[in-house]
């Protein structure tokens, strides 16, 4: 309010106003989008307390590490290629942001029926994806004996960290698959014809931050 | 900055409960919610309190109790620790003033999302129930890991609660902190967002600023103590080594392997430091209010008191290992983390010198929440300087696992809270209920309470001093210490107990005032700030009535020259005084 105005207006000064302005510090950013954020960044700190807490244990391991290139690699016409069932797998879960991209302009358009279908495809890349999952942990059990407790090929610690933080992450999947139908439904029945449609970008932080989290992931357990 | 839109919140439809369960059960309604939350966390720090005055007979009299095994000790010293730490003071700071302040000073309605508020609640309580679940007979008692729990021995045969007592309390950790998130978001949403007309940041009071940086602590530091409770759920169920190199346990080798106890601590206390500022500073916000308000006169340095709390949030994240100085890490690590714990000291003097400005030539009133608010100041300062002690690696070692180190923290982060949350209950309680609390009654808690706690926690320097260990379920004849180290014990136990007791007190005065209390009328301290401002006493259902109050002014302008009364509330317009 201009009866406010600072009379000491350095460059500091002008941007902790800006900040900490009237009503609303994030102009125009519904309360759930700005909830979301905050709910994600407590989230990144979890994920990297795992990712941290592995590479800590990694780092001090006596016992040998599997190699990433043999343990998860896939057999394609009878000639072993090294981690190619979780190229697909990443390459799905991009393609999901793309498309969860796309609902969310379309949702910005309004266009209901638009944003259904791509929000349904994205759960059904999404469910594709942790269904895939399932797939390498039963080959890794089932085929080459890694157990969360125990590893033929070396430190057990290997099976302990992959199996629960890559379960981890399959989880937030999961959820964000049942999240993402039950607002693509809701949307398709009109539940959200009244607001902007910030719900779909709200998911789509979700799922983006799910995404790109699993680019970590990937880095630290594939490619190391 | 523009005031002639509409807030968003003034949009949003609020939501009423239809049955008397909806209302005062279930509420959506934040104060509800804080009274709830009030009223777990008081009623389970009772428990922690009696835990702790068990142990104090056991200190002081090894044979008084012969039913007091070793085991019992270990559980109490566990329970007390964590009950008090997490289900009180965290709950009772953030959940309860969190929940009460926040939309009040705010000027908002209420929380951004009250059914997420609501679902904190009963997810806290959940939370309690788990943590009390290892009380049934049968099943081994609670751990008795001590509540720092660090592996291996909180999970290795022989300690207390080892299989299903370590389970329930991690089990009861991930969900509070469940809780604490669903809370937590809605408060810094809250803050951020949805603040009345003309109310910047820069205008908020310091209690909303103190819960404000707390919750964000909160919400960047509990992820570490879950994932650390997950893993270590994982090492005692099925097996895995996150925590447990290969080990000898009773003379059996274990079937763990190459893990890292030493990586638990890490987890553990990156959380756990920016614990202790996640109670100290909604504790530092509502002393700053008390004081400016019962001082009848501005805070000193509002900017720099807004701008310390956030630089202690941050310098909060760095510092946790001066925890783990003894524990075997690089030398380099402790001179890191020595040189990270004694800043911490510049941003928490400003405002320990910025509380005693604000008292300078003030018309001091000495009402029970001001007597309070003064011994936080005394507390605080007390404890802060023998934490400057224990922040030097070198004065820490010898002082390690003494009762240097017990009085050190009960002081400045046990007893300071509490006494904030005394004083800020004493300063809210007329607003909440309508009624004055009674102030003799008050009087007596105050000094039993507060001169109790100096008996109680300032000789424990001295044990520490000459080496008396802490945890020791008994101190046996030693060579080591005088005899007379066992006759202060005696001292403090006797204390403990008459402290212990004169929490009744405050109990009765609660339940009293409520029904027979002198009537408080809308702003009984004169203060400035918004929930003053509301139009029913106690607030009703949407706190505002039929418009949103507009700000106009910061909250501590008082005694302002030229004005007749010598408060000016937040909503009096420029120019005007009342």
């Amino acid at each position: 309010m201009a009866e406010a105005a600072e009379t000491d207006q350095g460059p500091l000064t002008t941007i902790v106003n800006d900040w900490s302005s009237d009503v609303t510090t994030f102009k125009a950013v519904p309360w759930g989008k700005a909830m979301m954020w905050i709910f994600l960044l407590s989230d990144t700190f979890i994920f990297t307390s795992f990712l941290v807490s592995y590479m800590a244990v990694r780092m001090t391991q006596t016992d040998a590490w599997p190699e990433p290139s043999e343990v998860f690699s896939l057999e394609a016409f009878g000639v072993p290629v090294p981690l190619l069932l979780i190229a697909i797998m990443t390459f799905i879960l991009i393609t999901s942001s793309g498309t969860m991209a796309m609902a969310v302009n379309m949702g910005y358009r309004k266009r209901k029926v638009a944003v259904f279908w791509l929000m349904f495809a994205t759960a059904l890349l999404g469910a594709s994806f942790v269904g895939m999952q399932a797939f390498e942990w039963t080959k890794l059990i089932g085929d080459e004996g890694v157990r969360a407790w125990q590893n033929p090929m070396g430190a057990a610690q290997f099976g302990s960290f992959f199996f629960m933080i890559t379960g981890f992450h399959g989880l937030h999947v999961s959820a964000g698959v049942v999240y993402l139908l039950i607002v693509a439904f809701r949307v398709l029945r009109g539940k959200y014809d009244n607001t902007s449609f910030e719900i779909v970008e709200i998911t789509g932080l979700y799922w983006h931050f799910v995404d790109l989290v699993w680019v970590f992931i990937f880095a630290f357990f594939y490619l190391w | 900055m523009a005031t002639a839109e509409i807030p968003y919140q003034e949009t949003v439809p609020l939501h009423h409960p239809k049955t008397w369960i909806g209302k005062y059960v279930f509420s959506q309604d934040h104060k509800v919610i804080a009274v709830q939350y009030g009223i777990t966390a008081m009623a389970v720090g009772l428990v922690a309190l009696f835990l702790s005055d068990l142990m104090r007979i056991q200190i002081a009299f090894p044979e008084f109790m012969d039913w007091f095994v070793e085991d019992y000790y270990y559980q109490s010293i566990t329970m007390h620790g964590m009950i008090m730490v997490i289900y009180l003071l965290t709950a009772f700071l953030l959940g309860a003033f969190g929940n009460f302040t926040v939309p009040l000073m705010c000027g908002a309605r209420d929380m951004v999302f009250p059914f997420v508020n609501m679902l904190s609640y009963w997810v806290y309580l959940l939370s309690v129930i788990i943590l009390l679940l290892a009380y049934i007979p049968g099943l081994g008692g609670p751990t008795g890991a001590g509540w720092t729990l660090y592996p291996p021995q909180t999970i290795t045969e022989g300690t207390p609660g080892a299989d299903w007592g370590i389970t329930t309390m991690l089990a009861s950790l991930a969900v509070f902190i469940v809780a604490f998130t669903m809370g937590g978001l809605n408060y810094i949403t809250t803050i951020l967002q949805a603040r009345t007309r003309g109310m910047s940041l820069m205008r908020l009071p310091l209690t909303v600023w103190g819960i404000f940086v707390a919750t964000f602590l909160g919400l960047l530091a509990f992820p570490a103590l879950f994932v650390s409770a997950i893993m270590m759920i994982l090492d005692l169920k099925i097996g895995t080594s996150f925590f447990m190199p290969a080990i000898v346990s009773l003379g059996q080798t274990l079937a763990y392997d190459g893990g890292q106890p030493l990586l638990f601590q890490h987890l553990f206390w990156f959380f756990g430091h920016p614990e202790v500022y996640i109670v100290a500073l909604p504790a530092f916000g509502v002393v700053s209010d008390l004081i400016s308000v019962h001082a009848r006169k501005n805070i000193f340095g509002y900017r720099l008191m807004v701008w310390a709390l956030v630089f202690i949030g941050i310098l909060s994240f760095i510092v946790w290992a001066h925890h783990m100085f003894v524990a075997g890490m690089h030398p380099y690590f402790g001179f890191f983390f020595a040189t990270t714990t004694l800043i911490i000291a510049v941003p928490t003097a400003i405002k320990v010198y910025n509380w005693i400005l604000t008292l300078w030539k003030a018309n001091i009133k000495l009402t029970v929440p001001m007597l309070y608010a003064l011994s936080f100041v005394l507390t605080f300062i007390m404890g802060g300087i023998t934490g400057l002690f224990l922040g030097n690696v070198i004065i820490d070692i010898p002082l390690s696992d003494t009762y240097f180190v017990v009085a050190h923290f009960h002081m400045v982060m046990g007893v300071s809270p509490i006494l904030a949350i005394f004083g800020g209950i004493y300063h809210w309680y007329p607003k909440l209920t309508g009624r004055m609390l009674n102030d003799t009654l008050g009087k007596w808690h105050f000094w039993i309470t507060f001169l109790g706690t100096y008996i109680i926690y300032f000789p424990m320097h001295y044990l520490g001093f000459i080496g008396v260990p802490r945890r020791y379920y008994e101190n046996f004849d030693s060579s080591f210490y005088p005899a007379s180290a066992q006759l202060l014990n005696e001292v403090i136990t006797y204390t403990a107990l008459v402290v212990g007791v004169a929490q009744l007190l405050y109990v009765i005065n609660l339940v009293h005032s409520y029904f027979y209390g002198k009537p408080a009328g809308d702003n009984p301290w004169g203060a400035n700030s918004l929930e003053w401002c509301t139009p029913e006493t106690p607030p009703g259902h949407g706190n505002w009535g039929d418009r949103l109050p507009t700000v106009h002014r910061w909250a501590y302008d008082y005694n302002v020259p030229g004005s007749e009364k010598d408060f000016i509330p937040q909503t009096v317009p420029q120019g005007q005084t009342s």
